[in-house]
C-alpha cells in the first residue's frame, strides 16, 4: 500500500478545487476497485487450478499446509519485526530518568520487560510453531490429551511466583514514591503550586518565607488567576513564574489542583504524573537529578527541554498545554528566583484596592484588606 | 424461576405445536419483532457489524488527522461540513471521533454485538433448549439496543457535535457544557443512549443467566457445558452485577448536568466564571465508572475466549486441554474482575494506599489469564489442526491475547503506571488484549457459526485473505504504539505538531495510519463474503465442522423450537475429539457411552458406578484385542 496521500489542491477556484477533489477520490476508488478485481481474478485462477488438479486426479491444493507455512513465515518475519522495533525504536525512548525515584522505576521497568519479553517470544514461538508443526493431515489423528494436573499446577504456580515478586517490588516502590511526608534527615521539600485550567498551567512559588499562601477558588478573577487569598499573610511574598525552574538534587513537592476540568501533570523525563482535579488537591514529590544543560549534552540535542504537559483529556486545546521545566544548579536557581515577579502585582493590588507601592502619593487611605476581599 | 421451569416443560412437550406456529409468522413477527433467539442473534450480529463498520470509519478519520496534521482534505469538508472546516478536522470533532469510536466499539460492538449474537444463538442451541427463558424480554433487549444505537449515532446531527470527553466521560469535562462543545446536547444523547443500552444489556443478561441455569436438556449438567456457555454465563453474571452501577453513575451525572446537583463537582471556575458547585468529587464518578468499566473489559473478552476455546478444540481435533482449569480460570477472572477497577485510577488522586491494594489484585488476575493461554497452547500441541478461517482467527486471538496481556503487567504495576498512564502504551495494550483479541473472537465465531445462522457456508479463501490482512494490519497498527507510549506521547492528542519532541513520531503515525487503512479495506473482503454468502453461499451440511456440540444436531433449516422432535439428551462432555479406540475423530455429546465401548475410559465414569462396572466388564471381555498398548 505504498500510495501517496490524497492530493490536496490549493483552492484557487472553488469549482476547480471541487472537481479536482472528486478526481482524486475517483482515482482512489478506482485503485481499490482494481485491487478488488485482481483479488477476484486470483481467486478464480486458484479455483480453476484446483479444479484441473481434481480432474487430473491429483490432490487439490492443501490449504492446511499453505496456512501452516504462512504461520511459520509470520513467526520468523514477526520476530524479526519485533526485534527491529526493540532495537530501532528503542533509540526513540525517553532518555534516562532525571529523578531519584525515576531511576528505580526504570530498573523495575527493565526487569518486567526482561520477563515479559522472554514469555512473549516463547509463547508466540510455541503458538505459531505448533500451528506449523501440527497442521492437519488426513493421515494423522490428534493425540487425545485432555489434562495433566502436574503441568497445570506448574504453570499456575510459576506465573504466580513471578507476579508475586513483581507485585512486592512494585508495592514498596509505589509506597515510597507516594509517601509525601518529609523523611527525617532528607532536605525539606520546596513547595511549588501548579494550577491547571483550560488550556494552561499557572505556576506559583512560595517566596522567601517558603510557604505558599492559601487559595480559594471563589477569589478567582481575571488578574488573581488562581484565587490567592490575601487574608493569609503568607500570600504576600508569593511569586509567579512562566517556567518551572528547579534546583537540581533538591526535593520538590508539586501542589496540584485544577480549576475547571481534570488535567494531568505529566513530566515523563522525571517519571512524574498525577492528575490535577478540581476540588481535590493532589501532590507529587520528587527530586530532579540532572540539569537541563547536562541533559542537552547527554541527548546531544541543544534544544532539549524538560516539559510538563497535560495528559488527561481536557478539551479542544488538550494537545497543546505545555510548560517548560528547567533544572538548574542552585546558584542559577537563586539568580532566577530573584528575578521573578511577585504574584501580588500592581493590577492585582488595584483590584484588591490595596496601596500600590510604586505610586508615590499616599493619598488613598489604607483599605481594610479583609473588607476588600469581600467586595 | 418456577415459571421458567414450567415454560421449559411445556415447550418441551409441545415442540411440534411450536413448529406449526412457525408457519403463521408474519414478516413483522419473523424478521422484526421476532422472539426467536436465532433471529434475535442475527439482528444483534448485523447491527453489531454495522456499528463496527461505522466505528472503524471514525477511526480512519482520526488516523488521517494524526498522520497528516498539516494537510487539508477537501473531501472531509464535503463529508463532515462544519466539523472539518477547510478540509481539516477540528480539534473538538477529533475528540468526538475518538470518544464515539471507543463507545461504539466497547459497548455496541464488543458487548452487544458479541454477547448479544453468540449468547443468543448458542445458549439455547448448545444447551438443548427450545428458546430463551423469556423470549419477549429477549426481543425487548434487541430493540432497546437498536434504539440506543440510533440515539448514539444521532448525536452526529446535533449542532455542537457528539460527546467528546473520551469514552470514559469523566466529569467535570462531561458535566460542564461550557467546557467543550461535545458536552452539550451530544453528551445528553450519549447518556440517554447508555441508559437504554444498559437496560438492553440487563434484559439480555438476566435471560442468559436464567436460561443457562434452568433450561439445560437432560444430561447437560454444568460440567458438560461447552466452554462457550461457561463464558457467556459468567459474562452475563458480570454484566448483571456491574452495569447497574454504571447507570447509577450516569444518572448522577445527568443530575449534575441538568438539575444543578454537585455529586461530581466542586470548586469549579470555568473560563473565569466561578460556579456554585460545592462538595462533590470527580473521583466518585471514576469509581462508579470503573466498577463497571473493568468488569466490562472482561465482559468483552470472556465470550471471545469461550468462542476460541470451542473453535480451537474443534479444529485441532483435540479436547480442550484442562477443561476444569479453563472453567476455574474463567470463574477466577470473573470474581477478581470486580476488585481490580482501581488500577485505572492509580494517578487520578485516589488514595495511594488503595493504589497499592489494587495493584496486588490486578496482578493476581494475570494468573488465570496465563493459565488460559498455556491451555490453548497445550490444546494445539500434537493436534491435527484444520485451518478454517474460524481457526485462523482463534489463533490470532491467542496471539493478541498474549501480546496485549503481557503489557498489562506493566500497567497493572502502580509504580510503572506513573509514567505510562494515558500514553500510547495504554492504547496499544488494550487495543491488542481486548480490542483486536475480542474482535478476532467475534470474527472467529461468525465464520464458525455462520452455517448455523444462515444455513450456508462462507467462502474460505476470502476468509484466509481477510484473516491475514487483518492480522498483519492489526499488529502493524498497534505494535509501534507501545514505543510512542514509552517516549511519553499522550493519547487523545489532536496533533503532535506542538511538541518538538513528538515530531519524530509523525512518520510512525503515517505508517500506522496506512496499516489501519489496509486493515480497514480488508474488512471489505469480509463484508462481501458475509453478505453474498447469506444469499448465494454453498449450502451447508448439518455438521460441517464435525463438531461435538449440540447445536450441530439441530436441522439446518431453522425451526422455532430448534429441534423437530424431542430435544436430544446429552451423555458426555463436548470435547471427545480423536478419542483413541473410536473410528471417527469426534463423538457428539448425544452419543451414549454404550455405543462407544471401544473408546471409553475409566475417567468417563467418575460419578457413574453402573457405567464403570459395565466398562470394566467390557474391558475384561475385550482385553486380548486391546493389548496393543
Amino acid at each position: 500500500m505504498a500510495q501517496t496521500a490524497a492530493a490536496t489542491t490549493p483552492a484557487v477556484d472553488a469549482d476547480a478545487a471541487n472537481s479536482a477533489m472528486w478526481t482524486s477520490v475517483g482515482y482512489y476508488v478506482l485503485l481499490f476497485v482494481l485491487a478488488a478485481i485482481v483479488v477476484g481474478i486470483v481467486g478464480k485462477i486458484l479455483r480453476v487450478y484446483d479444479l484441473t488438479l481434481q480432474i487430473q486426479g491429483k490432490k487439490s491444493i492443501n490449504w492446511n499446509r499453505v496456512m501452516g507455512v504462512l504461520f511459520a513465515i509470520f513467526l520468523v518475519v514477526g520476530f524479526y519485526g519485533a526485534y527491529w522495533e526493540f532495537t530501532n525504536q528503542a533509540t526513540m525512548h525517553l532518555p534516562e530518568a532525571a529523578s531519584v525515584h525515576g531511576v528505580k522505576l526504570d530498573e523495575m521497568f527493565m526487569v518486567t520487560f526482561g520477563i515479559t519479553v522472554i514469555v512473549f517470544f516463547l509463547t508466540q514461538f510455541l503458538l505459531f510453531g505448533f500451528a506449523f508443526k501440527y497442521k492437519g493431515s488426513d493421515k494423522r489423528k490428534a493425540y487425545f490429551y485432555p489434562h495433566n494436573n502436574t503441568i497445570e499446577k506448574l504453570w499456575t504456580v510459576i506465573p504466580a511466583i513471578v507476579l508475586t515478586v513483581l507485585v512486592i517490588t512494585g508495592f514498596f516502590t509505589w509506597t515510597k514514591i507516594t509517601n509525601s511526608n518529609d523523611v527525617a534527615g532528607d532536605a525539606k521539600a520546596m513547595n511549588i503550586d501548579i494550577t491547571g485550567h483550560q488550556f494552561a498551567w499557572e505556576i506559583r512559588y512560595p517566596g522567601p518565607d517558603g510557604i505558599l499562601g492559601k487559595k480559594n477558588y471563589k477569589l478567582v478573577t481575571g488578574i488573581n488567576k488562581v484565587g490567592v487569598d490575601f487574608s493569609d499573610k503568607n500570600s504576600f511574598d508569593d511569586l509567579t513564574a512562566d517556567t518551572i525552574v528547579l534546583p537540581v538534587n533538591r526535593p520538590v513537592r508539586l501542589n496540584i489542583i485544577a480549576q475547571d476540568v481534570i488535567h494531568s501533570v505529566y513530566m515523563p523525563h522525571f517519571r512524574v504524573q498525577i492528575n490535577a482535579v478540581p476540588g481535590l488537591p493532589t501532590y507529587f514529590k520528587f527530586t530532579p537529578t540532572i540539569t537541563t544543560n547536562a541533559m542537552k549534552a547527554e541527548t546531544d540535542n541543544p534544544k532539549f527541554e524538560y516539559l510538563l504537559y497535560c495528559n488527561k483529556i481536557c478539551g479542544g486545546g488538550h494537545y497543546n498545554m505545555q510548560k517548560i521545566v528547567r533544572v538548574v544548579t542552585d546558584s542559577e536557581y537563586q539568580t532566577w528566583l530573584a528575578q521573578q515577579k511577585p504574584y501580588l502585582s500592581d493590577p492585582l493590588k488595584k483590584e484588591l484596592k490595596m496601596v500600590v507601592d510604586t505610586t508615590p502619593k499616599p493619598a488613598a487611605p489604607a483599605p481594610d484588606k479583609k473588607l476588600a476581599l469581600n467586595y | 424461576m418456577s415459571t421458567i421451569a414450567v415454560h421449559d416443560h411445556e415447550v418441551a412437550h409441545h415442540g411440534h405445536d411450536d413448529h406449526e406456529h412457525h408457519h403463521h409468522d408474519t414478516f413483522i413477527t419473523k424478521y422484526i419483532f421476532s422472539q426467536d433467539h436465532k433471529m434475535i442473534a442475527k439482528q444483534f450480529l448485523i447491527t453489531g457489524i454495522t456499528m463496527a463498520v461505522i466505528a472503524m470509519i471514525l477511526s480512519i478519520l482520526f488516523r488521517i488527522q494524526l498522520a497528516y496534521p498539516d494537510k487539508t482534505f477537501p473531501l472531509l469538508e464535503t463529508l463532515l461540513g462544519r466539523f472539518a472546516p477547510g478540509g481539516h478536522l477540528s480539534p473538538d470533532f477529533y475528540l468526538s471521533l475518538v470518544t464515539i469510536h471507543g463507545t461504539i466499539m466497547v459497548f455496541f460492538v464488543l458487548t452487544a454485538g458479541l454477547s448479544g449474537t453468540f449468547s443468543n444463538l448458542l445458549i439455547p442451541l448448545q444447551l438443548g433448549a427450545r428458546d430463551m427463558a423469556s423470549p419477549f424480554l429477549n426481543m425487548l433487549s434487541y430493540w432497546f439496543f437498536f434504539l440506543a444505537s440510533v440515539i448514539m449515532l444521532s448525536s452526529f446531527f446535533v449542532e455542537k457535535g457528539p460527546a467528546s470527553g473520551g469514552w470514559t466521560i469523566y466529569p467535570p469535562l462531561s458535566a460542564l457544557p461550557k467546557a467543550m462543545p461535545g458536552s452539550g446536547e451530544g453528551m445528553t444523547l450519549w447518556l440517554i443512549s447508555m441508559v437504554l443500552f444498559v437496560a438492553s444489556s440487563l434484559m439480555g443478561g438476566i435471560n442468559y443467566v436464567s436460561t443457562v441455569l434452568n433450561m439445560r436438556t437432560k444430561g447437560m449438567d454444568l460440567w458438560k457445558m461447552p466452554l462457550t456457555i461457561w463464558a457467556f454465563f459468567l459474562t452475563a453474571v458480570l454484566g448483571v452485577l456491574a452495569f447497574p452501577v454504571l447507570v447509577a453513575g450516569v444518572v448522577l451525572l445527568i443530575f449534575d448536568r441538568s438539575f444543578g446537583t454537585s455529586f461530581y463537582l466542586s470548586e469549579i471556575v470555568v473560563q473565569g466564571q466561578v460556579m456554585p458547585y460545592e462538595g462533590g468529587s470527580p473521583i466518585l464518578f471514576q469509581h462508579l465508572f470503573w466498577f463497571l468499566g473493568h468488569p466490562e473489559v472482561y465482559i468483552v473478552i470472556m465470550p471471545a475466549l469461550g468462542i476460541s476455546s470451542e473453535v480451537i478444540a474443534t479444529n485441532s481435533r483435540k479436547p480442550i486441554f484442562g477443561y476444569h482449569a479453563m472453567v476455574y480460570s474463567l470463574i477466577g477472572i470473573a470474581v477478581l474482575s470486580f476488585i481490580v477497577w482501581g488500577h485505572h485510577m492509580f494517578v487520578t488522586g485516589m488514595n495511594p494506599f488503595l493504589g497499592g491494594v489494587f495493584m496486588i489484585t490486578t496482578l493476581i488476575i494475570a494468573v488465570p489469564s496465563a493459565v488460559k493461554t498455556f491451555n490453548y497452547l497445550a490444546t494445539l500441541w500434537r493436534g491435527n489442526i484444520r485451518f478454517t478461517p474460524a481457526m485462523l482467527f482463534a489463533i490470532g486471538l491467542v496471539s493478541f491475547f498474549i501480546s496485549g496481556g503481557l503489557t498489562g503487567i506493566f500497567l497493572g504495576n502502580a509504580a510503572l503506571d506513573i509514567n505510562l498512564h494515558d500514553t500510547y502504551f495504554v492504547v496499544a495494550h488494550f487495543h491488542l488484549v481486548m480490542g483486536s483479541a475480542a474482535i478476532f473472537g467475534m470474527l472467529s465465531g461468525v465464520y464458525h457459526w455462520f452455517p448455523k445462522m444462515f444455513g450456508r457456508l462462507m467462502d474460505e479463501k476470502l476468509g484466509y485473505l481477510h484473516f491475514w490482512l487483518t492480522f498483519i494490519g492489526a499488529y502493524l497498527v498497534f505494535f509501534p504504539m507501545h514505543f510512542m507510549g514509552l517516549d511519553g506521547v499522550p493519547r487523545r492528542y489532536y496533533a503532535f505538531t506542538e511538541f518538538e519532541s513528538m515530531k519524530r513520531w509523525l512518520s510512525v503515525n503515517m505508517f500506522i495510519t496506512w496499516a489501519a487503512i489496509l486493515s480497514a479495506l480488508a474488512q471489505v473482503a469480509f463484508l462481501y463474503n458475509f453478505i453474498t454468502s447469506i444469499f448465494w453461499g454453498k449450502k451447508t451440511t448439518q455438521n460441517p465442522w464435525n463438531s461435538n456440540t449440540l447445536e450441530w444436531t439441530a436441522p439446518v433449516e431453522h425451526l422455532h423450537g430448534n429441534w423437530p422432535g424431542e430435544i436430544p439428551t446429552v451423555y458426555r462432555w463436548p470435547y471427545d475429539y480423536s478419542k483413541p479406540g473410536h473410528d471417527e475423530d469426534f463423538i457428539p455429546q448425544t452419543v451414549p457411552f454404550s455405543q462407544t465401548m471401544s473408546s471409553n475410559l475409566p475417567h468417563d465414569f467418575e460419578d457413574n458406578e453402573a457405567g464403570l462396572e459395565a466398562h470394566n466388564k467390557w474391558q475384561l471381555a475385550n482385553k486380548p484385542k486391546e493389548e496393543v498398548k
